[in-house]
């Protein structure tokens, strides 16, 4: 008996407010997209970072023959310079920060570059001495790039230091934003779906306060009174954030697997599965507004 | 039942008392007329005994519990033993006789069978057998107001309050709505009746209690509505 009153209470109370009920459902829909895709784009990032932090090197490019850089004044690397080079990567102060060292003689680069350009016009122009030598160092800690780098550039012999993570930064930077901006609307929007939410709750004790008056009066109890309330508030959150996971769970197939997944195939992106993952969190914060909102509304309209 | 000390109640700070330091006993069963002028206090009192509001000093007694020291989530349950009507009705327009009625059981999760069989039962007591499926607007004041207490006593509450519950019938069927309090009565349920119908209250000759801006002025047994007579 109890509870299929209140489910027909609830019933009643959604279809009364059918326009605030549907409006609370696309606000939270559209604010938990917006949570999604934010925790989205760090699952992007971590997943990124997983696969190419082992993969980044820091290389230190050797003078070729004809360069223009000012440490290669004195021409093409000698193999004194190339052991003054490998003294400081052993040193104390570098040593604990690298894991292993590559060489890759100019004769190596050559081959690698003709495989991966075999069919641009510019690989058959190149030659084996416009090629650098190079040592590939592979870091302990990604992070410290900077405290090889400063050892060992500028030094006679060294064209140029580069470090790979540097390029994946920038982009993780630029991820890392869109992040902050879509939490930024989600919060926004989040906000909106509270002011929402409890409006509506208002809205429906009040359309049915003849009812909670007579609920009160014959000795209901509070719980019994606000229960419909809150489960309403409750049900048209729910139904917004299953729309999010809905929408999440569309744009992941469509423009990630199917779109980036084509076009760019050789990053790891997030799946469906990534969806799913975040989908009780986004309900859960669905039922938080929710219960949030009945709170803040409830005591006072429904008082004993 | 109902019991009184010294009890005063104060809306706004600054404000004339709307009862000022009544002390009074309710015996169990019995009927009690309360009379005075609009603004003396009588409605106050009823929301006393129901616990919308709280004494600002002195004591409430309702069937030996003190309201002053009951915890919240307790008001309820008192309310359960407690029935109220109102001179307008109080009932839900898009609900049947049955409904109406049946409301007041199911919200304090009476079961179905029980409320398949009492709510028949109150009705044919007030006087609606047969009249079970319309809905308030089909029906006179006076079966209105038999609805509504019905309602008020589905539950066999200890105490029945009523608030002028005939200020809005003709003196017939006012009198109809007094033999059916008075049947209530006479099961055993304390009624206290707010009113200002002073025919009624010298047809009655029960107890009568007046007041006037907030003070008891009579506590009179076998009553009649005014002092002078």
């Amino acid at each position: 008996m109890r509870l299929q009153f209140i489910l027909s209470e609830i019933g009643l109370g959604l279809r009364r407010n059918l326009s605030m009920t549907i409006s609370v459902i696309l606000v939270t829909f559209v604010s938990l997209t917006f949570v999604g895709a934010a925790a989205l784009l760090q699952t992007q990032i971590g997943k990124m970072k997983d696969d190419w932090y082992d993969k980044v090197e820091v290389s230190v490019f050797l003078c070729p023959q004809n360069s223009t850089a000012p440490t290669c004044a004195s021409g093409e690397v000698t193999d004194d310079q190339k052991a003054d080079i490998q003294a400081a990567l052993a040193s104390p102060e570098v040593k604990p920060f690298v894991e292993k060292v590559y060489t890759e003689t100019k004769e190596q680069a050559y081959d690698a570059f003709q495989k991966q350009f075999k069919d641009q016009f510019w690989a058959s122009a190149a030659t084996v001495d416009d090629m650098n030598s190079s040592y590939r160092i592979k870091l302990t800690d990604p992070e410290k790039y900077s405290v090889v780098s400063e050892v060992i550039s500028g030094r006679a012999g060294v064209e140029e230091v580069k470090d790979q993570q540097r390029l994946f930064d920038r982009l993780f930077s630029v991820l890392n934003n869109a992040t902050l901006l879509a939490g930024g609307l989600a919060l926004v929007m989040l906000l909106a779906a509270v002011l929402l939410i409890t409006t509506t709750i208002r809205l429906s004790a009040l359309s049915r306060k003849r009812e909670t008056g007579i609920m009160r009066l014959v000795g209901a109890s509070t719980v019994f009174i606000q229960l419909p309330f809150m489960l309403e508030g409750a049900i048209a959150a729910t139904i917004g954030a299953l729309l999010a996971v809905g929408g999440l769970w569309v744009g992941v197939t469509y423009l990630v697997d199917d779109w980036l997944g084509e076009s760019a195939g050789w990053i790891p992106y997030v799946s469906t599965s990534d969806v799913l993952t975040i989908a009780p969190v986004l309900i859960g914060v669905a039922i938080l507004l929710a219960a949030i909102s009945s709170l803040v509304t409830l005591s006072r309209y429904t008082k004993v | 039942m109902i019991r009184f000390e010294n009890v005063t109640k104060v809306y706004a700070r600054g404000a004339r008392p709307a009862l000022d330091r009544v002390s009074l006993d309710v015996e169990r069963g019995e009927f009690v007329f309360l009379v005075g002028a609009s603004g003396s206090g009588k409605s106050t009192f009823l929301r006393l005994v129901l616990r919308e509001e709280r004494a600002s000093a002195g004591r409430v007694f309702v069937a030996g519990k003190e309201l002053g020291t009951l915890s919240s989530w307790k008001v309820p349950t008192l309310r359960r033993h407690i029935g109220a009507v109102f001179q307008d009705f109080r009932l839900l327009p898009n609900k049947t006789v049955f409904e109406n009625v049946a409301f007041a059981l199911q919200v304090i999760g009476k079961p179905r069978h029980h409320i398949l069989t009492t709510v028949p039962d109150t009705l044919e007591m007030v006087g609606l057998a047969g009249k079970e499926k319309r809905r308030p607007h089909e029906l006179s004041g006076g079966e209105q107001q038999r609805v509504a207490i019905a309602r008020a006593f589905v539950n066999r509450p200890n105490i029945l309050l009523c608030d002028e519950p005939t200020g809005n019938l003709d003196p017939t069927t006012s009198l109809g709505i007094m033999r059916l309090l008075d049947r209530i009565n006479r099961t055993g349920t304390t009624v206290v009746m707010a009113t200002h119908d002073d025919e009624i209250v010298d047809q009655m000759r029960k107890r009568v209690i007046e007041l006037s801006t907030g003070s008891m002025v009579r506590d009179q047994s076998r009553g009649v509505y005014g002092s002078d007579r």
